[in-house]
């Protein structure tokens, strides 16, 4: 087999990832800016190209594996996390991603992606929400948002949405972050802090579906209102936003409400903490959202460190063998209650 | 006492039974063991309801472990047991009517009282009336003697009762001349940190021996002789034990990690738990949130280079039967185990069937063929596991490894064999970077060149969606046709890197009896009769169902008549009919249990007078 330890210092361009197949998403669609990220990010990780490898499942932004030149595979509808699991696993040192989006990782995939999140694996999950179903032509997703009118909710859907960066928080991502694809920058920033996290971690993308659901990130991609509904959060730093800056999210004690600044100076603010120390302030934070009309926070809601699975079980692994002694084809046909027959 | 005598027998057939929390499966196990190391040959069957605890004192909780041992080559676990121990009521209810005509029944009179008897729906006393009159039954009051030899120990009254089923073992122990060593043995060592239990059972143990020793109700034990088995070294095995060692070997022999993604489920769990025993040999066991994905994490586990299987029983294959697609289209090597049970739905979780034949061979959504091999006895799942294995890496294919809850659960003694004589699995990845394509393939496998994650320079995609050689998607008909054709083809192939099995008997006559999995030891048994008898037939044991044997179009011409038996309504021989156009018959029981060899045998005769 291939040394697949990563010793040498990787020098890769944004080029060594092009793919010779073109990428086949509608013009305009927010996945190309997602993919331009990506490229940038991977020749950052330090990690050998073939040594990465891509997992998707069905829909549009499981495509993504054919359009980087790496290991992918494209596997089937919401089961994309159970089969990275099993690669991570298998080979520790891979660095693998899970491209996924809001049918496929919360509908038919949502056991699955809360079981990922759990176990702590050191996947990253990029989940492209657009709020609605693209590759089968445009029915409601578990989060797009009640009222909303589709060809499956010709009235207007009655279920009530999902919001994935509480259920990642909930289902125990130790790494969870929101971008948005009209922001590159931000975008190719948080993309690179969740691939560099050692654990799971997880990025919502809001991402503009220009075919079916054209618009629904409107507020917070408008240059005119974007700065009034839009908090770029930062650690350690106050939650400011407002055209000229002037307003900011404050802790009354039991939630987030707006303050102008001019009545509370920066230095009483309260300050992100992504440290995973705080829960009541990273669930109300993620409940900030165009739903419950608040300016919507993007950036890194957690970012907490365990241990994953896959280095415990390899401790594990370890230990045992350390006190049983490494088991060998003779001992093993030759334990239980062995007889002997003349 | 009285004068004792000692009766050779060439073999006999016990069955415990008693309330599903009077440990009627530890004492079992404990026979079998000591059964084993005195050198007889046997065969189990564990029968317990899917309850854990059903209502105590009940026909629904009555659990039964029968062995059939013998100085002679056993097949099965015998037909109708000679000897019954019932614990209760209930239990001597359910299991008098497949016991023989004056057989053994050995009662624990003190459980015999009238709330007992109420819950067992027994209008009078069957130790009263005449009800019993067709067989020697012998009257212990187990509970009451079992108190009296622990009157010394600690243990709570209630704590003392639960070692009846040691008392019982006991008296069996003497009967049938059996040491108790093994079991003492056993005790200590499992019981270890809890030396009231091993006195307590210990001495439970002891007092049904010397009971049945000293009584004058037992006037007679017998003596089973060594059975003349190949000199070497055995163990006694359960088929998911020897299925999860097989899997051990062909990983040790391939020079794999082993990846197993599962989801608990009866009667499948115990290749899970026997299997996340092994970390230090290099074992990844994942419990997985659900069926599907312990077969999808398996199948990521293949792709990124380790040896994968998944485990299930019938249900649990349906939940795959997706993920097992993408496996055919995508061409890596994994095992499925299907330990079939009763269905559908549901079903019946703790009895066994071979009703998920069909499902095995075309429970997936287009042209998704799969090599498909049958285990036959509990310790060929040993053997069974390391083929389908040797064939999923040879042809880079999902193979499914049919078992059931029978052969599973129940055991046998298993020559071990030696290291050497275990064949290595050779894994044959891609080697040219420069002119890599995951579908070029092995023009005599038509296996696939794979190329895992890590190796430089053969970064590539596969999928779901069909693709040409280069791995690029296609939507061309013609691409399509020919990668259907070839998976089929590849599939085909199977049978010119598998052994034929032999055919038992003249290689022409009237009539030919074909069987595949677990029925193997019932059909020995019926055959060896009807040989007994002159009868002209002949037996094909399947152990590759997927694809055929090469030969068994020619050996079925040689035939007038072909019966199939099967634990279904008719599944392999609606496959013998399609592919051979012969007008097979079928042999059909689904009642939960084993075939029932003198039933078969019957069946032959009619076949032959007709």
């Amino acid at each position: 087999m291939a040394d697949t330890m990563n010793i040498e210092p990787v020098k890769l361009t944004r080029e060594d990832f092009n793919s010779p197949i073109e990428a086949r998403w509608c013009p305009g669609c927010g996945d190309y800016s997602i993919l331009a990220q990506m490229k940038k990010v991977l020749p950052e990780l330090g990690v050998k190209k073939e040594n990465i490898v891509f997992i998707a499942g069905i829909g549009c932004s499981s495509r993504f594996p054919y359009y980087v030149d790496t290991y992918g595979y494209h596997t089937i509808h919401g089961r994309a996390p159970a089969v990275a699991s099993g690669v991570k696993i298998a080979n520790p040192d891979l660095k693998v991603f899970v491209m996924t989006g809001d049918g496929d990782a919360l509908s038919i995939g949502g056991n699955h992606f809360i079981h990922l999140c759990r176990r702590n694996i050191d996947i990253t999950v990029v989940l492209f929400n657009n709020e609605i179903y693209g590759l089968t032509k445009g029915q409601y997703s578990p989060t797009s948002v009640q009222g909303q009118i589709t060809k499956s909710s010709p009235y207007g859907s009655i279920e009530r949405p999902f919001n994935p960066v509480e259920m990642a928080l909930a289902a125990g991502a130790t790494f969870v972050a929101r971008t948005i694809d009209r922001e590159p920058k931000h975008l190719e920033h948080i993309l690179k802090r969740a691939a560099m996290h050692k654990g799971l971690s997880f990025v919502e993308v809001y991402q503009n579906c220009v075919i079916f659901n054209d618009g629904a990130y409107a507020p917070l991609t408008d240059k005119k209102v974007k700065k009034d509904n839009l908090i770029y959060m930062e650690n350690d730093k106050p939650f400011i936003f407002g055209q000229d800056d002037e307003k900011a999210l404050n802790w009354n004690g039991s939630g987030f409400e707006i303050v102008n600044l001019a009545d509370h100076p920066e230095e009483t603010l309260i300050k992100h903490a992504e440290d995973g120390g705080n829960p009541a302030a990273e669930f109300a934070l993620s409940n900030l959202t165009m739903e419950t009309h608040m300016p919507t926070p993007i950036g890194v809601f957690r970012n907490a460190h365990i241990p994953t699975y896959e280095n415990m079980l390899v401790k594990q692994i370890k230990d045992v063998t350390a006190q049983k002694g490494e088991g060998t084809l003779e001992t093993l046909l030759n334990s239980g209650n062995t007889f002997e027959i003349k | 006492m009285s004068d004792k005598q000692v009766k050779t027998l060439d073999s006999i057939t016990i069955r415990f039974a008693g309330d599903s929390g009077d440990g009627m499966q530890l004492t079992g196990g404990q026979f079998t063991d000591t059964t084993a190391i005195a050198g007889n040959d046997l065969n189990t069957f564990p029968d317990y309801p899917a309850e854990i605890r059903a209502p105590v004192g009940t026909t629904f909780g009555v659990s039964g472990f029968q062995i059939q041992l013998s100085s002679k080559p056993v097949h099965t676990p015998g037909d109708a047991p000679d000897v019954l121990v019932a614990m209760n009521p209930a239990a001597l209810k359910v299991n008098l009517p497949i016991l023989r005509d004056n057989g053994i029944i050995i009662v624990n009179t003190d459980s015999f009282q009238q709330r007992n008897l109420d819950l067992a729906k027994y209008e009078s006393n069957p130790l009263e009336d005449d009800s019993l009159k067709l067989y020697q039954v012998f009257r212990v009051p187990i509970t009451t003697l079992t108190r009296e030899a622990l009157k010394d120990s600690p243990l709570r009254p209630k704590d003392k009762d639960r070692s009846k089923n040691f008392f019982a073992l006991g008296m069996t122990y003497w009967m049938y001349s059996r040491s108790m060593d093994h079991t003492i043995e056993w005790i200590n060592a499992k019981f270890k940190n809890k030396p009231e239990l091993i006195d307590a059972n210990t001495r439970a143990l002891q007092a049904g021996y010397t009971y049945a020793l000293s009584t004058e109700i037992f006037t007679t034990s017998y003596r089973i002789d060594k059975a003349d088995k190949k000199p070497g070294k055995y163990r006694n095995i359960t088929g998911n034990e020897a299925t999860a060692l097989g899997f051990i070997a062909a990983a040790k022999r391939a020079g794999k990690e082993l990846y197993l993604g599962s989801y608990p489920i009866t009667p499948a769990s115990d290749i899970l738990h026997e299997l996340a025993k092994y970390r230090n040999y290099g074992v990844k066991t994942f419990q997985a949130e659900d069926e599907i994905a312990g077969i999808a994490s398996a199948i990521g586990a293949s792709y990124a280079g380790d040896m994968a299987i998944t485990t299930t029983s019938g249900p649990g294959l349906a939940l795959k039967s997706e993920a097992l697609g993408l496996a055919v289209i995508t061409e890596l090597p994994l095992v499925v185990v299907n330990v079939q049970r009763g269905g559908p739905s549901t079903g019946l979780p703790t009895k066994t069937e071979q009703a998920d034949l069909m499902q095995a061979m075309y429970g997936r959504n287009g042209e998704a063929p799969v090599p498909v091999i049958a285990a036959n006895s509990p310790s060929d799942c040993f053997s069974a596991a390391f083929e389908a294995m040797e064939i999923a890496f040879k042809f880079n294919t999902p193979v499914v490894l049919l078992t059931d809850g029978y052969i599973a659960n129940g055991a046998e003694p298993w020559l071990i064999p030696k290291v050497e004589d275990l064949p290595v699995i050779k894994v044959d990845y891609a080697d040219d970077a420069e002119n890599y394509q995951p579908y070029k393939r092995d023009p005599e496998t038509l296996a696939r060149k794979m190329a895992i994650p890590g190796m430089p320079g053969f970064e590539h995609h596969v999928g779901g969606l069909e693709k040409d050689v280069s791995g690029n998607v296609s939507y061309v008909p013609a691409v399509h046709q020919e990668m259907v054709n070839l998976r089929a083809e590849k599939v085909k192939r199977v049978n010119m890197h598998t052994t034929e099995p032999e055919l038992y008997g003249n290689p022409e006559g009237e009539l030919l009896v074909i069987s595949w999995g677990s029925t193997y030891g019932s059909v020995f048994k019926a055959m060896e009769e009807a040989h007994s008898r002159g009868l002209s037939v002949s037996w094909y044991h399947l152990r590759w169902i997927n694809p055929m044997p090469k030969n068994l179009g020619d050996i079925i011409k040689n035939f007038k008549k072909v019966l199939v038996p099967e634990i279904n309504l008719g599944q392999l021989k609606q496959l013998i009919r399609a592919e051979y156009l012969v007008d097979a018959q079928g042999f059909n029981r689904v009642n939960g249990l084993p075939i029932n060899s003198g039933e078969l045998l019957e069946a032959i005769e009619s076949q032959l007078k007709g």
